[in-house]
């Protein structure tokens, strides 16, 4: 559906995104994590066309086929909703205030579908008793303050879902909500992925909400794939030391490992204009090499379907 | 909602009548005795001390007050001093004038500024919004009666478009509008240069908001965005300065209109206040204070239907 080659986001010399690559089969849930600023939400945007005014993108970006990596705003708005929608992180101020949620929902139904009052107010009530929303009927009515944040994020599913897009992007959708609240929707995301045989782009820097959601995975740091598989794989044996560090830093659940300190990765993100012209992962990564800093790493597959972009890995050291 | 609504009506006939208690007391206590005004300075004492019996002045203030209190409920402000009529009359004669002044002054301030916010902040850091920020710098800077001046200096003295002043009537529309234009333009384009301002913030700052990222990714054009989502939520700070703009409107049609010669409330209240014609001026204060009074009423009225959030809160 979606078909990514080495899109670059660029804002003036600093790159948020850097050659990533992409497929996006319809059907399929994918994963992408990373720590804050390791541009995964950037690369969601791109998907949808909505990069801020001031980034510049290069590569190609196919949606259904059609090049859309220099398409016009006008020509992405045929695809917004109608192939690709996109949730976000804060239910609350991601829904128009002043708006009934009923009337929110139903403005793509009738904008883009064409249809009357009476059929979009009927679609919108099938859309929310399909995402699980506790009496629907007198929920269209409400405002969104007037909601919980499951409810909520609930609305937003529904709206997203309105036009019946080939790809979902969810953009922690769950980081927001409640544990067991964020639970429920991304069980919820995963039953319409599969219901509706859509494409699912799962966001998160939570390991477990992505064990959970994705069948594959990407791992970015610094605005590139570093490592990506079958979801399983990559969690049973990471092969990018930034992968491997990431596992080493959840938090152990059983009760006897509570005293112990994390592992934690040494060091932050550094800034966009501050990354490392080799690997991006230098100058934090625990097994580093004279030249990593130097000398780009290209992804390598390490098993069919799976590859990671190490000098490590692949023979050359 | 109701109970919204008492509530706002009870503090709204309130103000107006502390208003009505400060405008009386002031105007009795401030020097100058409307008997010398309208005798003369030659006059004899007993002369004064006779009109001023015949007029009621020397009955004491609280019961003056009462006697005017009760008579402008009934739509009697007692009889002007100076034009020897009665002051209903005087403003029934001169409050269409103003009226249209002010309402006239208003529409092109909103139209005009609201617009003008709105291209600035959907061009924002470009050319389009540093211009029109910089004129609207220049718009807030200017004095209102000094730009009439040179409005007529150029449109009526050097291009002869439009009168330089004065008013023909409404039995002539087109005339009647053609000299208002002026005038209008004086009082808006200064208001609109603010509101321009204040519209543009306000927008910026709900341009920002993750609800219209949602209304992007649902696919909505521009216009849409703008109408249904940027709009409806800029609007709080947008009604709060249009209501304060009615006062400052209101109140600056007495600087226009005597700039421009126009037979209206404002420039009666400068020949009043000139004349000591207390009932006259009495009257006039306590009218504009109930148009500023009533604005502010309206917009938080407006507050409410803006925002279903408000509604329990304001109660």
């Amino acid at each position: 559906m979606i078909e990514a080659k080495e899109i670059t986001v660029r804002f003036g010399a600093a790159a948020a995104l850097r050659d990533v690559s992409l497929d996006l089969a319809p059907g399929r849930r994918l994963g992408v994590v990373g720590e804050s600023g390791c541009g995964k939400s950037m690369l969601g945007l791109a998907l949808m066309g909505m990069l801020p005014d001031a980034a510049r993108l290069s590569g190609s970006l196919s949606v259904d086929g059609k090049e859309m990596a220099m398409a016009s705003d006008r020509d992405w708005r045929a695809l917004r909703a109608r192939r690709v929608a996109m949730i976000f992180q804060e239910p609350l101020a991601a829904l128009n205030p002043l708006r009934r949620v009923g009337e929110t929902v139903m403005e793509p139904l009738r904008r883009h579908l064409g249809l009357d009052r009476d059929a979009a107010r009927a679609r919108a009530l099938d859309l929310f008793e399909e995402t699980g929303i506790q009496d629907p009927a007198a929920k269209l009515r409400q405002y969104p303050h007037e909601l919980s944040g499951g409810q909520r994020q609930r609305v937003l599913i529904a709206l997203a879902l309105a036009c019946d897009p080939g790809l979902l992007i969810a953009d922690e959708p769950t980081t927001a909500l409640d544990a067991h609240v964020g639970l429920r929707i991304t069980d919820l995301l995963v039953r319409l992925a599969r219901d509706r045989g859509m494409a699912l782009m799962f966001i998160s820097h939570d390991l477990a909400a992505v064990a959970r959601t994705a069948e594959d995975l990407v791992v970015m740091y610094g605005g590139e794939i570093v490592e990506r598989g079958a979801t399983a794989e990559v969690l049973a044996d990471p092969q990018h030391p930034y992968t491997q560090g990431l596992l080493a830093a959840r938090p152990p659940l059983a009760a006897g490992h509570l005293r112990e300190r994390l592992a934690v990765i040494p060091g932050t993100v550094p800034g966009l204009m501050h990354l490392p012209e080799g690997c991006r992962f230098s100058g934090r990564c625990a097994v580093e090499m004279a030249h990593c800093a130097t000398v780009r790493p290209l992804e390598r597959a390490t098993g069919p379907f799976r590859s990671a972009a190490c000098h490590l890995i692949g023979g050359e050291r | 909602m109701q109970i919204f609504l008492i509530r706002r009506s009870l503090g709204f006939l309130a103000t107006l009548f502390a208003i009505s208690v400060i405008v009386f007391l002031v105007m009795n206590v401030l020097p100058g005795d409307p008997a010398v005004t309208i005798l003369g300075i030659d006059s004899t004492e007993d002369a004064r001390a006779a009109l001023r019996a015949e007029l009621g002045l020397d009955r004491p203030i609280w019961l003056r007050y009462g006697d005017w209190v009760w008579g402008a409920v009934r739509g009697d402000f007692g009889t002007s001093y100076f034009f020897r009529v009665p002051v209903s009359e005087l403003i029934a004669e001169r409050l269409p004038l103003t009226l249209s002044l002010a309402g006239l002054a208003m529409l092109a301030t909103v139209l005009l500024g609201v617009t003008l916010g709105i291209v600035a902040a959907a061009n924002h850091g470009r050319t389009g919004d540093w211009l029109i920020m910089v004129l609207s710098q220049l718009g807030i800077a200017v004095p209102a009666f000094w730009l009439s001046i040179l409005l007529v200096l150029l449109f009526a003295v050097k291009l002869r478009w439009l009168p330089p002043g004065g008013f023909p009537g409404w039995d002539e529309p087109v005339l009647a509008l053609r000299s208002l234009v002026l005038p209008t333009v004086a009082l808006a384009l200064v208001q609109s240069a603010v509101l321009a301002r204040v519209t543009r913030s306000s927008a910026l700052e709900v341009m920002r908001l993750d609800f219209v990222r949602t209304a992007r990714a649902t696919g909505l054009p521009p216009g849409r965005i703008w109408g249904r989502h940027i709009l409806p939520n800029a609007l709080v700070p947008i009604v709060t300065i249009v209501g304060m703009q009615v006062a400052a409107v209101v109140t600056g049609t007495i600087v226009i209109e005597n700039v421009f010669y126009l037979p209206g409330l404002g420039r009666l209240v400068f020949q009043s206040i000139a004349n000591r014609d207390l009932f006259t001026v009495q009257a006039l204060v306590v009218m504009f204070a109930g148009i500023v009074v009533t604005a502010n009423f309206l917009v938080d009225i407006a507050y409410a239907l803006i925002d279903p959030r408000l509604k329990g809160r304001l109660a």
